[in-house]
């Protein structure tokens, strides 16, 4: 019972993990590219620790717990790197779909980090 | 007791982490981990500039609520638009203004945003009021912004920054 059971959500994980790497694959710019790590992956990721904290508990004495721990710090890095990955294309521009805001999103309005549109 | 425990919450929170760490419960790892949590507030006083206060428990246990739905929500829709294909896709940059002030609730609310359905938060306006957002694919923009303030922004409101309620 418990092996389906942990077998349905090694698979769930696997096949959202999966679909994750294929949008980073698939996707045609940057920021759409940013979509497929921080969210099919964490439900992917999250299945296959419920069903490693599952199996340790079930398996050894005592319930494992070192599961949660991953999935907290799991939640609180992959927003943050997108965060700076986008923030860090905007700043260079980089071509994009959609059209890029038209707010000033340079946070250092120094001169001589622009880049001279020439190049 | 402020100077002998500045953070209360983040003592416990650090406590908790530890045993979790070392993965069981005995005296000695609660020791450590109590000494940790006291100890470690100090050591990085200069990030905690301003006290964390939670308001409205039930607000704050509701709004994780929401947010576990929506992640996963969020995994299969985004899982759903990659498989349908790349060309149908409308994305685009949308500004949310904030109403939050706070450091800690507007990263919270970014945060969140970078966790549900095909939104990444993207950047933040140099004066803290605009938080750009990057969608996957949406068709209403004004209604996007008008689910994250309304699924978010007013709970985060709520617990962390309501002075006077």
């Amino acid at each position: 019972m418990i092996d389906i059971l942990l077998s349905l959500l090694i698979l769930t994980g696997a096949i959202f993990t999966l679909i994750g790497s294929l949008g980073l694959a698939r996707l045609r710019d940057f920021y759409t590219r940013l979509h497929g790590p921080t969210k099919a992956t964490t439900l992917g990721v999250g299945c296959l620790l419920i069903a490693s904290a599952v199996h340790f508990s079930v398996r050894e004495e005592g319930v494992s717990l070192h599961e949660v721990l991953v999935t907290l710090f799991l939640f609180i890095t992959a927003p943050v790197s997108a965060h700076l990955l986008a923030k860090a294309a905007l700043h260079l521009k980089v071509k994009s779909l959609a059209a890029l805001p038209a707010q000033d999103t340079s946070t250092a309005p120094d001169p001589a980090l622009q880049r001279d549109p020439a190049d | 007791m402020r100077r002998l425990l500045p953070h209360p919450l983040l003592s416990l929170s650090l406590a908790l982490l530890w045993l979790l760490l070392v993965n069981e419960f005995s005296a000695g790892a609660l020791v450590l981990g109590a000494l940790l949590g006291w100890l470690i507030p100090f050591a990085t006083s200069r990030f905690w500039p301003e006290r964390i206060r939670i308001r409205h428990t039930g607000v704050l246990l509701r709004f994780l609520g929401v947010f576990f739905i929506d992640i996963v929500r969020g995994s299969f829709l985004v899982a759903w638009l990659i498989l349908k294909g790349p060309k149908r896709l409308r994305p685009a940059f949308v500004e949310v203004p904030l109403a939050l002030k706070t450091d800690l609730a507007i990263g919270l609310l970014a945060n969140t945003i970078s966790l549900t359905p095909g939104t990444v938060s993207a950047n933040l306006s140099a004066d803290k009021r605009t938080l750009i957002v990057h969608t996957l694919d949406t068709g209403d923009a004004a209604a996007l912004v008008a689910e994250i303030k309304q699924r978010y922004e007013t709970p985060l409101k709520q617990v962390f920054e309501e002075e006077n309620a």
